[in-house]
């Protein structure tokens, strides 16, 4: 790690750290930690499209197994530190059932795998009235108290989520950087070289799709103490599709990108919510504009824009150096 | 009784398949010849049911406005393929996503347009009273559609097997890059598969009004169907998609009727024999 990126990360915990000072006010609190639980379900699905190539389109099927799992237990009467863990579990096995029938088919059968499991965990949700209270859905009892402390309001619910965020954030980040990763970009880019090489490809992929999951059910619950609640309209295709959405805008195959689509996404649907009641024509014209015009997304974009700028301001003086004596 | 409502729900079961037959086997085309799964497919099918109802509020008959909407689907059809898949060619996973993006716009439209209540759609006048046999009422409007469906069935069939545009389809189906090296005008193919399909998709949603109601949300509950279909019958197989939409019609039909909280649960035990068993779908001629 060079000074510099140190400097940078350092500069980043800081703001991280002294969001609810810096903002103040409760409502926007909570909009930072509602980024913060949409960046970490972005970053788990990016483990899978940003270093694997593979378009999921069921993500918001781990919210709603580990979401309602966790509500039930609760409701149950299991404490709160159970009642996560068996969700988490749950969501997992969950996650590693549906990477065996995923990943039969490559490529594009793999999106509609995954989004007819996706619907299929969100049509349970929605018809099994007694269990999950149908459309209506189910309110989480209250929020847990980690270590006897109190996370009941926006500022320390923020810490307790960022907490969770930067562990995640952490493993997700030497998950990118291990052998482990490069294979599974081999395996992205060269499946059959990495296959002669005697790499397991399917296994690498299935891995990684048991390991998305798992964060993204982390997610689950950190959306279910967050919210309180669960309906199935939290886990609908749309819900898939904006975590992809996030993922792709931001620049799959980078850390940041996730977080930064996350970002906008979550503030500009909650703004343009307040106003207008056509998030749905936003969101899809978003995903064309995005798709169509900026398929690398704005964190790679940025970064290509920013070398450029730089190399054209430094190395003018010589190339108009030379230009100049090429003239005389 | 026992048996009336065996005999109804099979009736039920055989019509919805037929529905998801018009649905699917347009996917299925799309699918095997530019190997997009279409996912403004089940936006096409409301859109096809809105659109018939407001031509029914026209004053047309039922089965022109049935014609027409899908006709107009069709339209809106082609204006995707040409306008946004043909800027993504070569980037078909892009293109996946484009389509599920105007999946989206396409239902907040229909959202603005038809406001949030279910729109009934009538039956034809001749069609709404049962035809009894035997001691037992048989619902005749679903005893019609499954005509219909069947002999949509057909008439693809003959297409794709009997007629020159079937064979170039075929063609370009198993194996694009030869059908483009034998001067087969892959592009304009492109373009007309998307017309049969969304057209297809759009004539279903209007005939499956009656039965289904147009309502928000019949897209995302359709996509799905058609899916599993295709997933279950093998990809770009016309006969895949017809036995894959009877085996989901029964299934997703009597799931409702016998265990309504598990409807779609009971949809996932095919998939997964399949997925396991046979990953190209039972009739598959290309790999999903």
């Amino acid at each position: 790690m060079t000074r510099r990126t140190a400097a940078a990360l350092a500069v980043c915990a800081l703001v991280l750290i002294a969001v609810p000072w810096i903002i103040g006010n409760e409502f926007y609190v909570n909009m930072a930690s509602q980024v913060l639980i949409y960046a970490l379900f972005a970053l788990s699905i990016n483990m899978m499209l940003g270093y694997g190539g593979m378009v999921s389109l069921g993500h918001a099927g781990y919210l709603g197994i580990a979401g309602y799992a966790c509500i039930l237990a609760t409701v149950a009467g299991y404490d709160q530190l159970t009642a996560a863990i068996f969700a988490i579990a749950l969501s997992t096995t969950a996650a590693a059932l549906f990477g065996v029938l995923s990943l039969r088919a490559p490529g594009l059968g793999f999106i509609m795998i995954t989004l007819a499991l996706g619907q299929i965990v969100w049509g349970v949700a929605y018809r099994a009235n007694n269990l999950t209270g149908g459309d209506n859905g189910i309110r989480h009892p209250a929020r847990p108290m980690p270590f006897g402390f109190d996370i009941r309001d926006a500022s320390s619910f923020y810490y307790f989520t960022l907490i969770v965020f930067v562990v995640a954030l952490f493993f997700i980040w030497r998950f990118s950087r291990s052998p482990f990763g490069a294979t599974l970009t081999g395996a992205r880019d060269q499946p059959r070289r990495m296959r002669m090489l005697g790499h397991n490809v399917w296994l690498i992929r299935w891995i990684t799709f048991v390991m998305a999951g798992f964060w993204a059910s982390v997610a689950g619950v950190l959306y279910v103490y967050y919210n309180l609640f669960l309906s199935p309209h939290a886990i609908s295709l749309q819900q898939s599709a904006e975590i992809l959405l996030m993922a792709i805008l931001g620049g799959a195959s980078t850390l940041a990108g996730p977080i930064v689509g996350a970002a906008i996404i979550t503030l500009v649907k909650n703004v343009v919510s307040t106003y207008v009641e056509r998030w749905n024509t936003l969101l899809g014209v978003i995903f064309v504009v995005v798709i169509m015009f900026m398929p690398h997304g704005l964190v790679p974009g940025c970064t290509q824009a920013w070398r450029r700028l730089r190399n054209r301001i430094r190395p003018r003086k010589t190339a108009g150096g030379a230009a100049s004596e090429l003239a005389q | 009784m026992q048996w009336q409502f065996w005999i109804v729900q099979t009736l039920n079961s055989v019509a919805f398949g037929g529905l998801l037959f018009l649905l699917s086997s347009g996917f299925s085309l799309i699918f095997g010849l530019m190997r997009i799964p279409n996912l403004a497919h089940g936006a096409f099918f409301m859109l096809g049911a809105y659109f018939g109802y407001t031509l029914l509020q026209l004053k047309l008959t039922f089965w022109l406005a049935a014609v027409v909407g899908g006709i107009g689907v069709g339209l809106i059809g082609i204006v995707l393929e040409r306008v946004v898949l043909r800027r993504l060619a070569g980037n078909e996973q892009g293109q996946v996503l484009v389509t599920l993006g105007v999946s989206f716009i396409i239902a907040d439209i229909c959202l603005l347009v038809w406001t949030g209540d279910p729109m009934p759609l009538p039956a034809p006048q001749a069609l709404r009273t049962p035809l009894r046999l035997g001691g037992f009422a048989f619902p005749s409007y679903r005893l019609v559609v499954l005509a219909i469906a069947l002999a949509a069935a057909l008439a693809l069939y003959l297409l794709m097997e009997r007629t020159r545009l079937g064979a170039m389809i075929r063609a370009g189906v198993d194996d694009m890059e030869m059908a483009r090296g034998v001067g087969i005008p892959v592009s304009r193919l492109f373009t007309t598969v998307f017309l049969l399909g969304a057209t297809l998709a759009g004539i279903g949603g209007a005939l499956g009004g009656p039965i289904l109601n147009a309502y928000p949300g019949l897209d995302t509950d359709m996509l799905p169907l058609a899916l599993i279909v295709v997933i279950l019958g093998g990809a770009g197989s016309l006969l895949g998609a017809f036995v894959g939409s009877f085996i989901v019609g029964f299934i997703y039909n009597f799931g409702i009727a016998l265990v309504p909280d598990l409807a779609y649960f009971v949809l996932f035990l095919p998939m997964v024999l399949v997925l396991v068993f046979l990953p190209q779908g039972l009739f598959g001629r290309v790999q999903i």
